[in-house]
């Protein structure tokens, strides 16, 4: 795409791309997870707070209610996502074996992607309470 | 102060804690049997502490979380402004998890 008779500038080749091709998709989106986390830290813990001691069947209904369920889905999203970023920079920076990095950086992948959804599951099943 | 590792490690710790997170929606999710299996869990004296120290992984993360985000608009980069930022972060972390704990008792502990 970008050959030695490009009209576009060295500068202009590389920017937001890097080897990885994704430039700093990674990086804006630590930061974008983090604000939101920052936002929603409080009524997280408030909800949290607020299921502590209470019987299967309040707790089911609290977190069934819609603004709780919306709020806990927002947090599982961007948790996730931030840890997934968050430990992939751990892997890159300490293992030096491709091999294993990449099977390290699908590892995490699989297991990121697989408590988001068990989390997002269960909240829209006790949201749909079947 | 090397408080960069402590960021770092928080951070891990909360990766796996997250699973603490999981499996509480997920028992609520099955059932009366499977959320008061984790009841049972954080009720006891070492899943108190794990959450415990869940509460103070999390806190500590976003405090230290926020000193990037002031490090990342530009500010804050004089030695003495960067001690300050650590010390804070350290500070109010443990300060917010008291905090919260206190609450949580306050509210919580009498159900």
């Amino acid at each position: 795409m970008s050959g030695p008779s490009s009209m576009r500038t060295p500068l202009e080749r590389v920017r937001g791309l890097g080897s990885a091709h994704t430039g700093t998709s990674d990086f804006w989106r630590q930061r974008l997870t983090a604000v939101a986390m920052t936002l929603l830290i409080v009524p997280v813990i408030v909800v949290v707070i607020m299921l502590i001691g209470r019987n299967h069947a309040g707790a089911a209904q609290m977190l069934g209610s819609i603004p709780i369920a919306i709020i806990l889905l927002l947090f599982i999203v961007a948790s996730t996502w931030h840890m997934k970023i968050g430990m992939q920079v751990v892997f890159e920076d300490y293992i030096h074996n491709e091999k294993l990095k990449i099977a390290c950086v699908m590892a995490n992948n699989f297991f990121c992607v697989a408590v988001a959804l068990a989390s997002i599951y269960a909240i829209l099943k006790l949201s749909s309470g079947v | 102060m090397a408080l960069s590792i402590v960021h770092r490690a928080t951070g891990l710790a909360l990766y796996f804690g997250t699973l603490l997170l999981a499996w509480w929606l997920i028992a609520a999710a099955s059932g009366p049997t499977a959320y008061a299996n984790v009841q049972a869990f954080t009720g006891s004296a070492i899943g108190k502490l794990i959450v415990f120290g869940y509460t103070w992984a999390l806190m500590h993360h976003l405090c230290s979380g926020i000193r990037h985000f002031v490090w990342d608009l530009g500010y804050g980069f004089k030695a003495n402004e960067r001690e300050a930022l650590t010390w804070g972060a350290l500070v109010a972390g443990i300060a917010l998890t008291v905090l919260v704990w206190i609450i949580a008792y306050a509210v919580g502990g009498g159900r």
